[in-house]
């Protein structure tokens, strides 16, 4: 089984997926991105999906479920690069991606985490 | 029918080798980027599903004619638990397993034809066709 590499870039957590997902690595993914955001302490994460082709249910459930996680852990996740030809087979799968940031590139999605970091900050210094 | 081949769903790389098959096809049958990425996608629900409810199966890819427009089909099989009520599995949400239920009705509306037959002790066959613009 392929495992995706998860990057620290300062207090950013980077997965850029290169790979056709099998099940199990997009499972081994989850886990790993949980253990990382507790162990840097990282606020955000960016998951670049440029170079990916198809998204089905069980991949775009997957990043649902780690938008979940990561928000309970304190750290945002945001996706990028989606093609436009998956957002519109998403859309007509039927699949919403509920809970899950997205922006068009890798750019707008760390300027995405500095803002939601500056309105946290704002409310809650630390 | 100009071309065809049959791929074995045994595993979990055989899920991503379907996909790479089918693309391939879909592009080789002309279909535009859109229409590759929703064939494929419901070759990736209808293959996982054939791995996990029936514990594996086969797809046969084919290029097709009808006059002057080609197009791809895929014909999913498999001699698993086969499905009780179709109409029931092909609801938005309806699952037996943890998925979400979009699979095949997901698939449905993705490709321009589909046909399912199944029944209860024997297995499931599944018949998708996407024909180029
Ligand atoms: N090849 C098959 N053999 C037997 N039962 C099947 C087969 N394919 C689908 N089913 C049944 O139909 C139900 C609906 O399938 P569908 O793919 O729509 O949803 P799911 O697999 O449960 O979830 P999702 O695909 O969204 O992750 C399944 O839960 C299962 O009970
Ligand atoms: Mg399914």
């Amino acid at each position: 089984m392929d495992r995706v590499p998860v990057l620290k870039l300062g207090d950013i957590l980077i997965v850029s997926i290169q790979i056709d997902l099998q099940d199990q690595s997009v499972l081994a993914l989850q886990e790993d991105l949980a253990d990382k955001v507790v162990q840097t302490g990282a606020r955000g994460v960016i998951i670049d999906i440029t170079a990916v082709e198809i998204i089905d249910s069980f991949i775009g459930r997957m990043l649902s479920t780690i938008a979940s996680i990561t928000r309970l852990l304190d750290a945002e996740t945001v996706v990028v690069g989606m093609r436009p030809a998956v957002a519109i087979t998403l859309v007509e799968l039927g699949l919403s991606l509920g809970g899950v940031r997205t922006a068009l590139n890798l750019e707008k999605g760390v300027a995405l985490l500095n803002h939601l970091d500056g309105a946290r900050l704002a409310v809650a210094p630390r | 029918m100009t071309s065809s081949g049959e791929l074995p769903i045994n595993g979990n790389g055989d899920v991503v080798l379907v996909r790479q098959e089918v693309r391939a096809a879909a592009l080789e049958a002309g279909l535009s980027l859109v229409d590759q990425t929703k064939i494929v996608t419901a070759a990736s629900e209808l293959a996982r599903n054939a791995l996990v409810y029936a514990g594996g199966g086969r797809v046969r890819i084919e290029i097709v004619r009808n006059g002057v427009r080609a197009g791809l089909r895929l014909t999913f099989s498999d001699d698993g638990p086969g499905i009780p009520d179709i109409e029931q599995a092909l609801v938005d949400g309806w699952t037996t397993g943890n998925g979400l239920g979009l699979g095949l009705s997901g698939s449905r509306r993705l490709v321009d034809e589909f046909d399912l037959r199944s029944a209860p002790g024997e297995g499931t066959l599944i018949t998708v066709t996407k024909w180029a613009r």
